[in-house]
């Protein structure tokens, strides 16, 4: 881990290990959100913002950056574990996405296995992005990933569950998205009402099961 | 409303103009739920409209861009306006950007348009009583958290002002400059360029470009070429990170930035708040933290 300088007020801790490429990044960002914003709640530590990212840990609102930076060198996260604190969270998914097919013929196989593979998949939140409550989801192998759409949609519905890159994603609210579509959910990902407002947050395990 | 309250007040729209938004100092500190901070893109600005009128300096105001807006108010209030030079009328009465302003119940409020600079923030006594949203009562233009911008008619409620206005009289603050200097630190994501790109960047005048928002200001000149080519996984981003995006023309980070992005950040610019009042063509040169 390596700790960047952000301006005069925050660190970006950096997770990504270029000379180790079987590294788990993710797993090792997860452990540092999870110890940084633990210290945070017992007064070891000040930060307006703890925001975990791909391969990252940024903090924001620190008041001695430099200070902190040096304490920061002086932690060890505890390894993430699969069946850590955070919930599991089963949310309920329709799998008839129009980008299946797509899927299929990437990874090789047939709709029905590609159905089943995210059904039977446990995905973590490894961070939140792109619209208030949009969940980044790990858990599918570095060899599964898929690049974006050519041309964006203009309009993707609400809930729909859709993979990208390495990530599994369910969009909270209705935009524009590149993300190949596979499924769709009711759950409310995002309710500004709620505590936290957001559904999934960052260390949630969840499965996206089929209904 | 609990019984036995009395209405506090509406502001009514009469021209909205181009894009007026409330605003107050944001909804920090759910940055890792996707949600951007927001708030006023010169928060010292807003709090100086608040202190003009007697409010807290967190009350929620109006941030007028450009073009001016025309309100009128359903009962007496103070008002005071900041920010960008415009003639402001109270019915047929001038007055005075910086200067707290009496308004009667009924009476036109005309903030004009920007003669010099872009934004005004008017403070009413009392604040802007929309119901907050996770805090804050500020519009988020990229996510569409808070009040939707201001439209021709619409009614916003006002609070109950707290007391009579301190005795401050009149407050100027710098005029809008043609050429801003914005002290840049380096990082995190320099080492993803070229030093000529970052001789560039020191070195060469950039200009406001008219896609700026408060998203973040773009700039137009010399592009800053990459040494790390490839795609920068997502991280977080923070206000006045200076994006840099393939085309190689650097985007300052404001008040409604995503939280993360997947460009290198070259480096941070240290105080944003100068393009708050940047119009399009407005020059800006870079700088270094120990100059």
């Amino acid at each position: 881990m390596r700790i960047r300088p952000v301006g005069m007020h925050a660190l970006l801790l950096d997770c990504a290990d270029p000379g180790d490429p079987s590294a788990d990044v993710a797993g090792l960002v997860e452990a540092w959100r999870a110890e940084l914003t633990a210290r945070r709640e017992r007064g070891e530590l000040t930060a307006t913002e703890i925001v975990p990212a791909a391969a990252t840990v940024l903090l924001d609102g620190v008041p001695d950056p430099t200070a902190a930076a040096r304490l920061i060198a002086t932690w060890t996260p505890r390894t993430a574990s699969a069946g850590g604190a955070a919930g599991l969270v089963e949310v309920p998914v329709t799998y008839d996405g129009a980008d299946l097919p797509i899927v299929a013929q990437r990874w090789g196989t047939t709709v029905p296995a590609v159905v089943d593979r995210l059904a039977r998949t446990e995905f973590r939140v490894a961070f939140c992005g792109f619209a208030p409550g949009f969940p980044y989801l790990t858990g599918l192998p570095a060899d599964l990933a898929l690049p974006r759409l050519p041309t964006p949609r203009p309009r993707v519905p609400a809930g729909s569950v859709a993979l990208a890159g390495p990530y599994a994603g369910i969009y909270p609210s209705a935009s524009p998205g590149g993300w190949l579509l596979v499924g769709r959910t009711g759950m409310v990902l995002f309710d500004v009402a709620g505590d936290p407002p957001a559904r999934l947050t960052p260390g949630t395990r969840v499965r996206l099961v089929a209904t | 409303m609990t019984a036995g309250h009395q209405p506090a007040g509406e502001i009514e729209v009469l021209r909205a103009g181009a894009l007026t938004t409330v605003q107050d100092l944001g909804r920090p500190g759910y940055a890792h739920l996707g949600v951007p901070r927001s708030g006023a893109l010169d928060p010292a600005a807003l709090r100086l409209a608040n202190r003009l009128v007697g409010n807290p300096e967190a009350a929620a105001g109006l941030e007028i861009t450009a073009t001016g807006c025309t309100l009128r108010l359903t009962r007496a209030a103070t008002v005071a306006v900041t920010g960008a030079d415009a003639e402001i009328r109270v019915g047929a009465r001038p007055g005075d950007v910086g200067r707290p302003l009496s308004v009667p119940a009924g009476a036109v409020l005309r903030i004009g348009p920007a003669s010099r600079g872009v934004r005004n923030w008017l403070a009413v006594g009392g604040g802007v009583d929309v119901p907050p949203v996770l805090g804050s009562r500020a519009t988020d233009t990229l996510s569409g958290l808070g009040p939707p911008p201001l439209r021709d008619g619409d009614r916003l409620p006002l609070g109950t002002p707290a007391g009579p206005p301190p005795p401050v009289d009149l407050t100027v603050g710098p005029p809008p400059r043609d050429e801003l200097r914005l002290t840049l630190r380096l990082g995190p994501r320099d080492d993803w360029f070229t030093p000529a790109a970052l001789d560039r960047l020191f070195g060469t005048a950039y200009t406001v470009s008219p896609l700026s928002n408060r998203i973040g200001a773009r700039l137009a000149g010399a592009p800053l070429p990459r040494a790390v080519t490839g795609e920068l996984p997502s991280e977080g981003v923070v206000l006045g990170a200076v994006q840099v995006p393939a085309d190689g023309q650097p985007l300052i980070f404001l008040a409604d930035h995503p939280t993360t992005g997947g460009y290198p950040v070259v480096g941070v610019v240290a105080d944003v708040t100068p393009l708050a009042q940047a119009r399009p063509g407005t020059t800006v040169r870079f700088h270094g933290p120990q100059r």
